[in-house]
């Protein structure tokens, strides 16, 4: 049977960097509350111009580049995204127009921070259903246009960017290497994370939501491994949603992975919603520290309250 | 049913567990956030471990109202 496998990833990150010190200046807080209770050191901003779509493509343009395949050869790309202002044409179109792509099936998707992992499952399943062949796959926010920048408890968080990933049919007799998803959702928690109304700004209730991320999506996080039939020790790398160190530590605490390398690029990029997978993910792999074909395990949760999670083979 | 005094006794083994506080400063009338220094996050982790630990439901909406270890201590004989 055809399955998938990320043959390669690219990012991208505003160039403004904005620190704890710099946060500081604006609202009661400090670097070391905020190191203490997020494990946050620094975050980017993006230009008052510069859009999701802005940095999707090009975090695009940088994977498709590491994939040997050309633009003429994708036939879907999918943006997971929440922060996108324009609504039309979607940010997935501008992203295929960006690259050259003729005639790809398009779309944007958005679950919050679980969408990269939601949006992977998505191109898997296209791909074993014989709709899509090779497909780009992108998580990319501008949180910074969603960010009460008057609220210190949740101004300090947040940072913008973009990860993206190519995906390809497997060959004949090939090993798949995007694993069963596990995902779904909390809806009588809906509440607890919110970024409603005309302009809407992101608010959440931190401790429900940390009591949710540390205590529900460990066993979502074995179930992946599980479908996947990799035990937890196997795992190479645990990229989990960048939320809060915490709560990354609090979710690794609970899987036994006794030889992962556990993803921690929100100290250097903030919280980046469904950007924070693909791009601490590139980041790895940029770096070499997960071999190739090695196991990596991907966790996304948040707004809805949603989850998505699976293994993958290292590209 | 534990004695207030063994309640206090686990709650010390999971701030020590959670947060490092010296058991030896844990007693019914201190703060968790003023006397043990436990941060909001770190209370939560607190409740949840003294959910399995007691076999009590602390429903998100109390969790503001334990704000002594005694309230804690009262909470889980009232509700265990």
């Amino acid at each position: 049977m055809t399955g998938s496998r990320v043959i390669s990833l690219g990012h991208y990150q505003p160039s403004r960097v904005v620190t704890n010190d710099e946060l500081a200046q604006i609202v009661d807080t400090s670097d070391e509350w905020i190191r203490d209770r997020v494990g946050i050191q620094q975050r980017r901003i993006a230009a008052d111009g510069e859009t999701v779509a802005d940095m999707a493509g090009i975090a695009a343009e940088k994977a498709l580049a590491g994939s040997g395949l050309s633009a003429t050869d994708i036939d879907m790309v999918i943006v997971a995204t929440c922060s996108s202002v324009d609504r039309c044409p979607n940010v997935a179109s501008r992203v295929a127009a960006h690259l050259g792509i003729a005639a790809p099936a398009a779309m944007d998707l958005n679950t919050a921070c679980s969408g990269f992992s939601y949006a992977l499952a998505t191109a898997d399943h296209a791909i074993r259903a014989g709709a899509a062949h090779n497909a780009i796959v992108v998580g990319a926010e501008k949180l910074s246009d969603l960010t009460d920048w008057t609220d210190r408890t949740t101004c300090i968080l947040f940072g913008d960017g973009a990860g993206a990933a190519v995906v390809r049919a497997t060959a004949d007799g090939e090993e798949p290497g995007v694993g069963p998803v596990v995902w779904g959702s909390a809806p009588d928690k809906k509440d607890t994370l919110k970024i409603e109304g005309w302009r809407p700004y992101i608010w959440q209730e931190g401790q429900a939501v940390f009591r949710w991320a540390t205590t529900a999506i460990p066993p979502i996080a074995l179930q992946a491994c599980e479908r996947a039939g990799v035990d937890p020790s196997e795992i190479a790398a645990f990229v989990a949603h960048q939320a809060n160190a915490r709560i990354i530590d609090g979710i690794a605490k609970r899987l036994n992975l006794t030889n992962a390398i556990i993803a921690k690029d929100i100290v250097e990029s903030g919280n980046t919603s469904a950007a924070s997978i693909p791009l601490a993910l590139s980041k790895l792999v940029e770096r070499r520290e997960v071999p190739s074909g090695a196991p990596v395990l991907l966790m996304g949760f948040g707004g809805g309250l949603t989850y998505s999670g699976q293994v993958i083979r290292c590209p | 049913m534990s004695s207030r005094e063994e309640i206090v006794a686990g709650l010390a083994a999971i701030l020590e567990e959670v947060a490092g506080v010296n058991p030896a400063d844990v007693s019914e009338e201190k703060s968790f956030t003023e006397d043990l220094d436990i941060d909001s996050l770190s209370m939560v982790e607190v409740v949840v471990a003294a959910e399995e630990k007691f076999g009590v439901k602390i429903p998100d909406d109390q969790v503001q109202n334990l704000k002594t270890v005694g309230d804690a201590v009262s909470y889980i004989v009232a509700n265990a």
